[in-house]
């Protein structure tokens, strides 16, 4: 499986990477309508952590042994059989945040609403990740598994 | 006191029906001209903080941004321009020398503008360089007037010729020390110079022990402060280059001030961490003709004559006979850079005052060294603002082996020409030694838009070759017959030995 | 009667170029080489024709043989006192010429064997070096005067009109030569100068082209580092030029001199062993300003020697040929059929690839 990776020494903590995933899990798609309309309905999947100079894009590593899914009690948290990629349904979560307690990276957040989990989709639709594609710097980048 | 007589070069406008309110421009600009107002939670702009590098414009994801020239219109004068106005504000204000960065601005001309190409019809086929051979290879170095053969049924060489540089474009990375750019910016560049066939200068920075696995197409530079230079840097690169002066500030040396000499660029300059790396104006131990020569001798026993040793001299009044004075001396290549060469910082008076056209220098130099039958004694490299192909060209029509490319190589890099080196502040990543900045700048990324410039330029100078027929480079080399003039006055013609279109 | 002798500043057009040599010495009439020039009518359009001949002058081979075209008396009269100056005239008479309908507007020609002494002030130059001075000295300082050749034991016979024409007004066939070389010219930009013809010659060089130099620029900008003043601005000049620089003064084997002009590309170079690639690299390094770009063909005739090579790329025809003793180079092999019906072998030389005739080993053409 491809997986995101963050060359951390090339991250310039501009925060695009955030902007276009809440484009990408709008409504509309379309970047104005999406920061007027939604702004506050969205909790972007990659996070950009910033610490003086340095900064770290962050986002669900869709690990392969995910103690997030062995830590759901509804299932809520499962792997998608076809790409690989860990997934959230909403409809089952209950907002127990045990997800959010067991993930080693800290990459899952609360939805915007409060009453479920919120993560990295992987943009299993696309063929490179949005924050991938716009990373002006290319410190995000999809690479082969090693 | 306020500077309330300062006022903004640039206006930067938003689009407020476009503005997401993102930040990204408030996170990329290192001049804080954007700042976001937690308590209105809304972006604003301090247009006299701008320097109109566009990096926030760039990077903003809506295109909300606009920047363009203040508009505030002084009355009209020839005489007292604006800028020179707000100089003497700046001056008065501030006392001391005004610094800039980048290459001459001002409105001389550009003689590459005023030369014009020949193309092959009817009498002589031209050449079609995606089918047939095109040939750019250029060696660069000291050659024999005429080669020895012993006779027999196979002639043998009998001369052994002298160390060469060989490029497979005619460009290279001119003069930028490490420390005027940042590390990433000098790691792109002798990667780059590395993947295409053609050399980096270090400038005279030194050059750093992990870019060392690059030198083999690194061009060691030896400039009166000798930063960085010990036997291992003159013997790590392919070839020496004394820098006696730079086009941008002929007469006088450079100036790293101590808040960039960081760590890093303390142990590659060989000076103590944190102080003013100021080279000297003249070497110490050149104060003539012959003392050049002893000092490149002293290189070239240094590297037991395996290296081309060069100089690099400022396009000034006499260039040609100074020129001669260097071959003569011993040099393998002269390098001549005219006065619209860059700089990470100069002052501004003699930046826009001193030296001379390149086009002029070239043609005067590589006319006199034909004239003392000494031309073949050393490689010809002209720097001093290449902007394209076709002026790569004209230079080698008029006589250069090569030319190096300093601010081309910095905007592939994303370079806005912004002329705000000398602050440390390159929003680019560029020209700072600021950690914040240089991460910026990816190397990877960096090295991929070199390469692209220069295999883009390759393939123009092949195609513009191909439409003359001809597909050697050396035959193109001093041909001033395939350049003609139009608007410049005999003596500029006779000067630069070239014929008025149409005749 | 004073002509515009300027020349175009390159020589542009096409022509036709055919060369014959006996190797054995043997000499023979130039009536074979006019009918092959003839059979190539097409490719030249009367604004020029011309020969050189080798070994015409047994009896006086010791002695340059120059042949020169003047415009008027007074141009005559001038160069003569200047050859008196300079050398010892031995004898002197008009070249025999027979009229021609097709051929008008005839200079006087005349031809003086000479002999050169030794110049005590320069003793570096030796008698090569002084004819080549007088000869440039002439051609440049005396106005309507010009050098047609200046070669022991050979002469240069050219003018305005097709070359087979030209060769019946100088009554070549009366001439016994060991090397013929022959010109027609089709140039695009002319003035209809007899000088302008080919060949052009330097000492016993003489050198027959077709093609366009596109790097004559740095040629001849090349060659005046060395004290060759391009006179006639032709391409062509420059390769006779060429040929004595780097055959006569730098002693290069005649091999090396052709791969110095028209050197083979870098990547066979690269696929070459090692010294034979090493010599390959000097040979383009050091040579750059005499390389040889644009297409062109040439037949280059020296006392003993015929030489044919084309561009690097071959963009102008030349055919090569043997029969008995005899080679033959040609723009067109049936120039060639068309004296040598049957010959032994045909071939096409590729492009940069020098075919040279010498004379058999123990000839003496003296």
């Amino acid at each position: 499986m491809k997986r995101i990776i963050i060359h951390e020494e090339y991250c310039i903590g501009c925060g695009l990477c955030e902007v276009h995933c809440i484009v990408k899990h709008s409504r509309t798609g379309k970047i104005i309508r999406a920061f007027k309309e939604e702004r506050d309905q969205i909790v972007p999947g990659v996070q950009v952590e910033r610490d003086g100079y340095e900064s770290f894009a962050l986002q669900c590593r869709h690990c392969d042994d995910a103690v997030c899914i062995e830590a759901c009690m509804t299932g809520a948290m499962h792997r998608d059989p076809e790409t690989g990629a860990v997934l959230c349904d909403t409809d089952r979560c209950v907002g127990c945040w045990m997800c959010i307690m067991v993930c080693p990276a800290g990459a899952i957040q609360q939805g915007a609403d409060g009453t479920v989990a919120s993560k990295c989709d992987a943009c299993t639709d696309e063929e490179i990740p949005v924050c991938v594609a716009n990373c002006p710097n290319e410190a995000l980048v999809l690479e082969d598994e090693e | 006191m306020p500077n309330w007589l300062i006022e903004p070069d640039f206006v930067v406008e938003r689009d407020p029906d476009r503005c997401i309110q993102c930040e990204v421009c408030v996170r990329q600009c290192a001049n804080e001209a954007h700042e976001f107002d937690e308590e209105l939670q809304e972006v604003f702009t301090d247009s006299t903080r701008c320097v109109g590098c566009h990096r926030c414009a760039s990077l903003c994801p809506t295109d909300a941004i606009s920047i363009r020239p203040a508009e505030l219109e002084f009355r009209p004068n020839e005489n007292w321009s604006a800028q020179a106005i707000r100089n003497i504000y700046k001056q008065s204000e501030q006392g001391g020398v005004l610094l800039t960065g980048m290459g001459n601005p001002e409105p001389l001309p550009i003689y590459w503008d005023r030369m014009l190409l020949n193309a092959s019809q009817v009498t002589n086929p031209s050449i079609d360089p995606l089918r047939e051979p095109m040939e750019l290879l250029t060696h660069i170095g000291s050659k024999p007037q005429r080669l020895e053969f012993s006779g027999g049924e196979t002639p043998q060489l009998e001369t052994t010729l002298g160390p060469q540089l060989e490029l497979h474009v005619p460009v290279m990375f001119s003069a930028m020390s490490y420390g005027s750019i940042s590390y990433n910016a000098s790691e792109a560049l002798a990667r780059a110079a590395n993947e295409v066939g053609t050399y980096a200068n270090t400038g005279e920075g030194g050059l750093h022990e992990d870019l060392r696995q690059y030198a083999g197409r690194m061009i060691v530079q030896v400039a009166s402060g000798r930063f960085g230079v010990d036997v291992d840097y003159l013997n790590s690169g392919a070839a020496v280059e004394i820098k006696i002066g730079q086009g941008a500030k002929p007469g006088i040396g450079g100036h790293l001030p101590g808040e960039k000499v960081s760590a890093d660029i303390s142990a590659t300059r060989m000076i103590p961490e944190g102080t003013d790396a100021l080279s000297p104006a003249p070497h110490h131990d050149i104060y003539s003709i012959e003392d050049l020569r002893q000092l490149i001798y002293a290189i070239k026993e240094a590297t037991r004559y395996r290296k081309p040793v060069g100089v690099k001299i400022a396009a000034v009044h006499h260039v040609a006979a100074i020129a001669s004075g260097c071959v003569r001396a011993g040099a393998d290549f002269v390098a001549i850079d005219g006065y619209r060469g860059g700089t990470g910082a100069a002052p501004t008076m003699i930046r826009n005052n001193v030296g001379i056209p390149i086009e002029f220098a070239l043609a005067a130099v590589d006319s006199r060294l034909r004239e003392e039958g000494i031309r073949q004694d050393a490689g010809l490299i002209v720097a001093g603002s290449f902007r394209c192909a076709a002026d790569v060209v004209k230079a080698i029509a008029l006589g250069a082996d090569a030319c190096y490319i300093g601010t081309a190589a910095l905007v592939a890099m994303g370079c806005h020409v912004c002329q705000k080196c000398y602050t440390g502040r390159c929003n680019w990543g560029i020209a700072t030694q600021d950690p914040y900045l240089t991460r910026r700048l990816n190397p990877n990324i960096a090295t991929r838009r070199l390469v692209n410039l220069l295999e883009s330029w390759a393939h123009e100078i092949q195609e513009i070759m191909g439409g003359m027929g001809i597909n050697a480079i050396e035959s193109l080399r001093g041909n001033r017959d395939h350049l003609r003039g139009v608007n410049l006055t005999d003596r500029e013609l006779n000067v630069l030995g070239i014929q008025m279109a149409g005749e | 009667m004073a002509t515009n002798r300027t020349l175009p500043f390159k020589d542009m057009g096409g022509c036709s170029i055919s060369g014959v040599m006996d190797e054995s010495g043997r000499r023979f009439s130039g009536e074979e080489i006019i009918r092959s020039i003839r059979n190539m009518h097409e490719r030249s359009n009367g604004l020029g024709g011309g020969f050189a001949a080798y070994g015409i002058f047994p009896e006086r081979a010791d002695q340059y043989c120059m042949q020169l075209m003047f415009d008027t008396p007074e141009a005559k009269r001038e160069t003569e006192a200047l050859l008196d100056e300079r050398c010892n005239v031995h004898y002197a008479e008009d070249i025999p010429t027979r009229p021609h309908e097709a051929i008008t507007d005839e200079p006087l020609l005349h031809r003086y064997f000479v002999s050169v002494e030794p110049d005590k002030s320069r003793p570096h130059l030796d008698e090569n070096d002084l004819m080549v001075e007088l000869h440039m000295e002439i051609n440049t300082t005396i106005q309507d005067a010009f050098v047609f050749s200046a070669g022991k034991n050979m002469g240069c016979f050219k003018g305005v009109g097709f070359p087979e024409d030209i060769g019946e007004y100088f009554r070549l066939e009366e001439y016994e030569a060991y090397t013929w070389i022959a010109h027609g010219r089709f140039p695009t930009n002319t003035t209809g100068w007899w000088g302008g013809a080919h060949p052009f010659s330097i000492l016993d060089w003489a050198i027959v082209h077709n093609g366009e130099i596109s790097s004559y620029g740095i040629n001849k900008r090349y060659l005046r580092n060395f004290g060759y003043e391009c006179t006639l601005q032709t391409d062509t000049e420059v390769i006779a030029y060429l040929f004595d620089l780097l055959i006569r003064k730098h002693g290069l084997p005649l091999e090396v001199a052709c791969q110095a002009m028209a050197p083979p590309f870098w990547e066979d170079i690269e696929r070459m062993p090692e010294r034979e690639q090493a010599q390959a690299k000097a040979i383009r390094a050091v040579y750059g300003g005499a390389l040889l770009n644009g297409p062109f063909a040439v037949v280059v005739g020296s006392t003993g020697r015929m030489i044919g090579f084309s561009d690097r790329t071959k963009l102008r025809p030349q055919v090569c040929a043997r029969g008995g003793d005899r080679l033959y180079i040609a723009s067109e092999e049936a120039a060639i059929r068309t004296i040598c019906p049957d010959p032994d072998v045909v071939w096409h030389p590729d492009g940069g690839e020098p075919v040279v005739g010498e004379l058999q080993a123990g000839v003496q053409v003296a």
